[in-house]
Parts: structure tokens; sequence; C-alpha cells
């Protein structure tokens, strides 16, 4: 057995004994091997001479440095130093009769060892635990004193206002921006209320909300509030309240932050105020007439005002006058109406509108128009010169016209320019057969626009015929308005508020590809090749430069032969004839599409004229058959007229069609005119494009059976 | 002055709480810990007299895992909840076996952070911060744990004996699958957790001390609890496991009786990205 295999097995019989103290730092593996050198350790102190204690002490330091520190662990040590170690090492250590005494004064100096170790460790790690726990505390001394200068600086340094307050409402703390908001000093304030802060209009509500946030139903609230300073002064100050809860949710203290808002509610009250009054007269503008005729008490009365000929004032004398004159006439109203509790508005330019609320009867309304008229009694003076001024002014009342703003509006506009028309310096009071005319007018000619886009016209079909044989030749397409209040709009009404409006161009468009649209699917549905299509134009459209282009555009779109589209214009149209007008009329001859004078006879009828156009066919118009519809007698005259304009219009190789037959009789007699087609009753009237197909249907029907 | 102090101004140091690092450490035999420390430790053991064997595994456990996660390669460890690194600390060990290995230390007990600072005051590669482990997201984000830790390398996760003290409110399970989610794929998340599972009564009776005494809650969690927290990793062999039985080093090296241990451990491996 060697020495090194006694060492081996006495470390590993000490590492086994040391099993369970508390040692986190070894595996049993690497305790073993650690054991082994303190077992050399041991026996070289036994064996030194004289015996070396220092080696012992070591071996117990050495436990301590590797966290074998519990009692226990010197106990079980000390046991395994004994008989055992004797036994086991014999070999090494000798065993003289001094071993006994040698290895009591190891147990002493392991025993020391350790002890000295322990308490030394136990000393520095104490040390760096206080030297710690001390670090820790004045870092966070340091992070709480550097935290609260800053909450210092910014509660100091703030632009807004902030105020602590606590859970009674007593105001803790502000800073100097609350405080000059408040227009007091801070010390001033602390200890008070919030109530120093809410001004008492709102004071109750702030409460109510404050009592909120102490019972936690809600973490902030804000409003503004008007604050009467000691100096007077009054400011805006728009306020927020947080609760600032501690870690069981409820609330330690407040905190309020205030802006002042009093420039910001100024400007805006400003802003507010230029928006809706008028920057040369200082009256209110439009808008703010328009709100307060929104809102007014009704009934109503309205006073429209234009000024006579003002256009000349600004052309003989400059905008300056015009400007002075306005200004002149804005004061003078002012001064005159104003105090009757009305609103003085200028619309634009030089219309000026009084607004009288709560106008018990029309009566009243003329005498604020006599009242405005007479502002104008005297001259006003420009740079020396005495301008004579006057004005028109349309009078309307919600009695007669209805309590809608729009309405009362264009009603008063109406009036107004009946007014002018009766001459200048006059009132009208508001004609109801007239204006509800001019009205409809007016709101057919804004609805326009909108009806076109909103699908709201449609087209009916008028059979023309061939009189020969009675069969239908062609449709005359004719608009028609389903005014979604209005109701059908009859064409008479509104055709001429197209063409004064304009309308008429994208009118007649809509029209032209509509009858283009509807001729192509009867062209595919029925296969009649020569069946046409009539379209009615406008004078106005023909003049349009880019006419032609739209029609042969159109044409090629939908993909109908030119043929099967003819167009009808009224004599008017085609007469003092424009070069351009002629142009394109050739043009579109040229390129096959077929084109009718409407209407003929109600004019010029001049045939010579007519001779030099590309036209087709003529249709006659209606009043030329009228004196024969209710009985058979023929009007020799008339009749006369009638068989010589067919005569000629076939010497001219055009066709004619009669427009407006009703009866056989009449029938007849244009078929021994040789009067070549005809429209009307007797044929059948407008239909909607279902029926036309049915009539289109029956007809190829017969043809097909025949 | 303001009457008081505004919340967001840090906390400060109390000295009058039992802190769970300085408890950990008297039970470990430690004397980096006060008065008021080895008392709640003492309280506990009167309890359950074998609790400093339940610190002694956890310690162990906390060695073996870190040696093998430095034999997987891992070469930068993130501990938190890490109280006092004294001895069998994570940087001894995985420095040993790789001397370039970093280690970072996170706690949120200040006196912990500069204890840990004094010790590891020399070592390059280890550092301690004060941080949050309920703030998942803000603790990885934080600057000083980007400059010691690159999140493009598998890193080991530390979360020994921490989870433990985060009760459900502070949705620990979140917590790690937020870690986890931000980890790069390679890395392991080593746990160990106080658990109920062997000795329920024991564990009620150390929780109600915990909460009722000391002031420091303690969540005894039934074993399905501390499985779920490796929901999303291969959970390494050989599982969750009592403490003493997760790869222990021989026989010898089992301080505890098996069916007693209070401790349950695992390591898991991120092995796919996790959302």
């Amino acid at each position: 057995m060697t020495a090194a295999h006694s060492v081996e097995r006495f470390a590993g019989r000490w590492a086994a004994s040391l099993k369970g103290a508390v040692a986190p730092a070894m595996t049993r593996a690497e305790l073993d091997v650690f054991l082994r050198g303190l077992t050399e350790q041991l026996t070289e102190a036994m064996r030194a001479e004289p015996f070396r204690p220092e080696l012992g002490r070591a071996v117990g330091k050495a436990l301590i440095d590797a966290h074998y520190r519990d009692a226990s662990v010197l106990n079980r040590t000390l046991a395994m130093l004994g008989d055992e170690f004797v036994t086991e090492l014999g070999d090494v250590i000798g065993d003289g009769a001094d071993v006994m005494n040698r290895v009591a004064k190891l147990h002493g100096a392991v025993a020391e060892g350790f002890a000295i170790a322990l308490r030394n460790t136990v000393l520095a790690e104490q040390e760096t635990t206080q030297r710690a726990a001390l670090a820790a505390a004045r870092a966070a001394e340091e992070r709480r004193r550097a935290s609260e200068a800053r909450f210092q600086a910014v509660f100091a340094g703030a632009a807004v206002g902030i105020g602590v307050v606590d859970l009674t409402g007593t105001v803790l703390e502000v800073n100097d921006a609350m405080a000059g908001m408040l227009g007091r000093m801070p010390d001033e304030i602390k200890g008070r209320t919030i109530a120093e802060v809410i001004g008492p209009e709102n004071i109750g509500q702030a409460y109510a909300e404050f009592g909120k946030l102490v019972g936690g139903e809600i973490d902030r609230f804000r409003l503004e509030t008007t604050h009467l300073r000691p100096d007077g002064r009054v400011t805006s100050i728009d306020l927020s309240m947080t609760a600032v809860r501690n870690r069981s949710g409820t609330p330690d203290f407040f905190i309020g932050v205030a802006v002042d808002v009093t420039e910001r509610r100024r400007l805006q009250n400003r802003l507010w105020h230029e928006s809706r009054h008028d920057s040369l007269t200082g009256l209110p503008n439009r808008t703010l007439f328009f709100e307060r005729l929104e809102a007014a008490e009704q009934p109503i009365g309205l006073c429209y005002l234009d000024l006579d000929g003002f256009k000349n004032i600004n052309d003989s004398l400059g905008h300056d006058a015009g400007d002075y004159v306005l200004r002149v006439v804005a004061n003078r109203l002012r001064k005159s109406i104003e105090p009757d509790g009305c609103t003085v508005a200028r619309m634009a330019g030089d219309e000026f509108v009084v607004l009288i609320e709560r106008c018990g009867s029309p009566d009243r309304v003329a005498r604020e128009a006599e009242k405005m008229l007479a502002v104008f009694g005297r001259p006003i003076e420009f740079d020396g010169e005495r301008l004579s001024v006057t004005g028109s002014i349309g009078v309307v009342h919600s009695a007669l016209v209805g309590a809608d703003p729009g309405r009362l509006m264009r009603a008063a506009d109406v009036t107004l320019y009946q007014a002018k028309a009766n001459g200048s310096g006059r009132w009208a009071r508001y004609d109801p057969a007239r204006g509800e005319r001019e009205l409809t007018r007016h709101s057919l000619a804004t609805a326009m626009p909108a009806a076109l886009a909103h699908d709201e016209f449609l087209l009916h079909y008028q059979p023309l015929v061939a009189l020969a044989d009675s069969s239908v030749r062609g449709f005359e397409a004719l608009v028609r308005w389903d005014h979604p209040r209005l109701g059908r709009v009859s064409p008479g009404q509104f055709i001429p508020v197209a063409e004064e409006t304009g309308n008429i161009n994208a009118l007649g468009q809509w029209v032209l590809e509509q009858g283009c649209l509807q001729a192509r699917r009867w062209f595919d549905e029925f296969g009649i090749d020569d069946l046409y299509v009539s379209v009615n134009v406008a004078a106005t459209q023909l003049r349009q430069p880019t006419f032609v282009a739209d029609v042969l555009g159109t044409l090629d779109q939908v993909g109908l032969p030119a043929t099967c589209l003819q167009l009808e214009l009224t004599e008017s149209a085609v007469a003092g004839d424009t070069q351009g007008a002629l142009l394109a009329l050739r043009e579109l001859a040229a390129a096959g599409v077929r084109l009718a004078i409407d209407d003929f006879g109600t004019g010029y009828s001049n045939l010579a004229h007519l001779g030099r156009l590309p036209v087709h066919q003529l249709k006659i118009d209606r009043s030329l058959l009228a004196s024969s519809r209710r009985g058979e007698v023929v009007d020799p005259a008339h009749d006369k007229i009638v068989a010589a304009t067919i005569s000629l219009a076939h010497s001219l190789g055009l066709d004619v069609l009669a427009e407006g037959v009703e009866t056989t009789p009449q029938a007849d007699r244009l078929r021994l005119l040789q009067c070549d087609g005809a429209q009307g009753m007797l044929f059948g009237g407008p239909v909607p494009v279902g029926e036309a197909a049915e009539i289109l249907a029956r007809q190829t029907n017969r043809a097909n059976s025949a | 002055m303001v009457a008081t102090r505004p919340s967001w101004a840090p906390e400060g140091v109390d000295m009058e709480v039992p802190s769970p690092a300085r408890m950990y450490d008297a039970l470990l035999g430690g004397s980096h810990n006060f008065e008021v420390d080895r008392r709640a430790a003492a309280g506990a053991s009167r309890l359950v007299p074998d609790l400093p064997k339940v610190a002694l595994s956890n310690r162990a456990f906390l060695r073996r895992s870190v040696r093998f996660l430095a034999d997987m390669g891992i070469r930068q460890f993130l501990d938190i909840g890490s109280g006092i690194p004294t001895v069998g600390n994570a940087h001894e060990v995985a420095q040993r076996a790789a001397p370039e290995s970093r280690v970072l230390y996170v706690d949120i007990d200040p006196v912990a952070v500069a204890h840990s600072e004094a010790i590891l005051a020399g070592n390059e590669r280890a550092s301690a911060i004060e941080g949050d482990l309920r703030s998942p997201s803000e603790l990885l984000a934080d600057p000083r744990v980007r400059s010691a830790i690159d999140l493009g390398k598998p890193v080991g996760l530390l979360l020994v004996a921490v989870l433990h003290l985060l009760p459900d409110a502070d949705r620990p399970h979140e917590v790690v699958a937020t870690l986890r989610d931000e980890l790069p794929v390679g890395s392991y998340i080593v746990i160990s957790h106080l658990s109920s599972a062997s000795r329920p009564e024991a564990a009620a009776q150390l929780g109600d001390q915990a909460r009722n005494q000391s002031g420091v809650p303690i969540i005894f969690r039934p074993r399905d609890e501390i499985s779920t927290f490796f929901n999303g990793l291969t959970v390494i062999d050989p599982g969750v496991v009592e403490l003493p039985l997760w790869r222990p080093e021989s026989e010898a090296d089992i301080d505890e009786e098996p069916g007693r241990s209070l401790g349950l451990a695992g390591v898991g491996r991120k092995d796919s990205p996790t959302s």
C-alpha cells in the first residue's frame, strides 16, 4: 500500500463525512481532490520537526476559503483527525509515542486557523455588505436628489402653470407661472382651495369632477374657465387635473396644469369676427348673415338692396369712390336700421340685405324698406362731388314664401330684379304668382347640372311615319325631366332655362348620345337599317366649334350609321347665317347625317335661303294645320300655303313632314298634297322607350307575316 | 417645496425589509447579509429545516447548468435575479470553462447590485446592473444590456430562483415568453423555481410565512405551471425535474433525498423562431 493511496482513501472518507455541510462550490470529485491536498498538508505538519502549527492553521483557513464555514465542518474534520488519521496514515506520519501529542497540537492549529479565517471572512463580507448598502443608498439618494432637482427645475421654470392640490382640494404648491396667471404671489395661493383657480361659473362642475377624481372614477379632467384677477383683468385658463396615485391606487395628491389661453381666445374671437364681417364696411358678411338667417326666429322679413348704377360710379370715379359710397351707405343703413333690432349685412359688391326677425306682418318689412330707401335721400359727397345714389329693394316675408332660407333668399333676389325692372329707387313686394315662376326657373337652372349627373332626364319617342303607308320610319327623341321634388317638368319650362344658362350644350349632347344609343339598340334588335332617330339641336349647340366633332364622335362611339341620325334645327338657328353654321351643316350632311328644319312656317320661312342649305327635310309646323283641327273644313289660305310649301320643297329636292297631324281628314288631305311624312297624335304621341319598341315589334311582325 | 416626492422619482434603499438576495446568501451560510435577512432566513428554516439544502441544491444546479451551457458553446450569459454572486456564481463557472465568456448580472435590488459591482471589480467580462424582470422588453433594450450581450448570437438566459418571486399579477409566463421571443435561435433558458409539487404542506407553510412575515412573497407553483415556462422551447433531458436530479455529476453530489426537493429545474433551448 502506497502513501498516496492512503492519502486518497483518507481524503475520500473525509469528503464523505462533510456531505450535507453547506458548501456549494465544488462537486464531490473536486472536493476529493481538494481534501487530498489538505491531507498532504496535514501529514507534512505531523512530520515537521519541530511541529509547524502554521501548516495546520492553513488547512483551517482553506476550509473557510472553500466556503466550508459551518461549525459542523470543523467538528467533522477534527473527528477525522483522530484514530482514523493515525491508523490510515501511520506510515507517513509515524507512530511514535508523541504522535497523539502531535495530533492534539494539530487539532488546535486547524481549529485556530478555521476560527481566525472565519472571523476575518465574516468581517470582510460584512464590510463589503455595509459598503454596498451604503453605496446603493447613496446612489439612490443621489438619483432622488437629481430627480427632485429636475422636478424643481421643471416646476419652477415651466411656462405652464403647475399646482399641487391635496385630497380636500387645498392648494399645497403652485409655481410662478400659475401664480402669474392668477395675478397673485405663490404664497398668497398656497393653503387656499382650488376655487381660487377656477372661476365661479365653472366651480360647480369643477368640484363635481374633482369628486370623481378623488373617488377614483376618473383619472383626469379638463376644463376651460375664466378667472378675474385682483387687478381686474380677466384671464381664460385651460386647466387639467390629474390624480397621482400610490401603489394601492388611492390618490396621494393631484397635479393641476394650467395654460393661459386668454390670447388664444382673443385671437379666436378676432378670427371669428373677421371671418364673419366685411372688412370694407364692418357689416356682417354673407357667412354671418346666413348663420343668423338659419337661426332666425320666425316669421322672417328680408329686404334685398342693390345700388342702382353702382357700376357707373366705379367706372367713372374709380374704385375709391365706389368703396366710399359703399361705406357711407353701410353706415347710414346701420344707423337707421340696426336700432330696430335688424341685422344689416353686406352680401357682395353693392348688395346689402336686412334681416328682420319675429316680423309680425308684411307691412313691417315694407316700413323697413322705406327707411332703407330714405338713406339715399341725401347725396353722398366724395372729393367735392355730390353723388346722387339710389337703390332698389326686393321685399319678402316668410308668410308668403315659406321659412326655407334658400327659398327666401331666391325670392328676395327675384323680387329685387322686379323692383329694378320697375325703375330705380323703388322697392317691390314679392308677387307670389310671378315670383313662383321666377323661383321655379331659378331652381331649375341651379338644379340642372346635378340633374344631368343624376340621370333625372329621360327620352320619350314620337313616331315619324310615311304618309303613303303609315309605316313608322323614325322617332323624334323628346327630352323629359323627372325632378325629384317638382315631378315631371315640361320641356317648355326647362329648355328655355337651359338655353339661358348654357346648360343646353350639355343637355343637347346627352340627348344626342342617348338617342344614338337607342337607335343602335333598335338597329340590333329589329334589323331595320333605315330607321332613324331625330334629335333636336339648339342654335347655341350648332355654334359650338366642337359640334361636328361631337356628333360624328358620338356616332362613331355608339357604332350607328350616320344615316340613322337626323338633326332638327329651327329656321332661326340657321337663318341670318353665320358661315360657321353652314359649314358645320355641310360637313354633317356630307358624312350622311340627315338634317331637318323644324317648326317651318313659324319664322321667316325663307325658302330661298333654305335652298342653299344641305337640308333633307322640312317639318311644317302644326300651326299651319291648326285651322283644320276641329272639323273637316279646310282653311283655304292655310291649305294653299301648305300646298305651295310642299310643292316648292319638292322642287328643291326636300322631303316634307307635317307636324301635329291629329285627324284622318288632315292626313288624307296631306296625302293628296303629296306630303311625304307626318307626325302627331293620329299616329301616336311621345311614348317611353318600351312602348316605342312595341310599336316597332308590331310593325316588324306585320311586315314578316305579309 | 413639493410635499410629496413625485411617483417617477426613484425608490430609495430600505434596510428594514429583508431582501431575497441577502436571505439566499444567509441560507448558504454567507455573511453578505443583515440581521433582518438572517432573521427571515432563520424563520423560514424553522418551518422547513432542510431549507439550506434547497439553497445548496439550487446553487449546485446553477453550477451544473452553466457548465452544461458552456459545453454547448454558449459564451454569453444573462443572469436575471442574480442576487449576490458569492461563491459558485455564474461568471466563475462560465469563465473557468471558457475564459472569454461574458456574464451580465441583473437584479432589482440596488444593494445586491452595488454588492455585485464590488465583487466583480476588475473582471472585464462580468458586470451587474439594476433592472426589472417584469419589464422584459425594456430590459433587453437597455443599452447596458446591448453592450454586454450580442442578441445576434445565442444567449444563456438564467432565471434561477427568481420567477417564484413574481406573483401571477406580474404575468411571469408572459415575461418568459417575451424574453424567449426576443432571444436568437440557439439560445438557452435556465429556470429553477420553488414548487409545491413534492411537499405541498411545507410549500404552503413557507408561502404563508413569506407573505405574512417577511413581506417577500414567494409563489410555490405546481409542476405544470413551471413546465409551461418552457413552451416554445426544446426541453433538454432529463426535463423539468427536482433540483438535485438535473444532470448530477455523481451519486455523491445529490445532497437532497429524491422526492423531497422544494425546487424544480429545467433547461430549454430555442430551436425555431417563435412569435
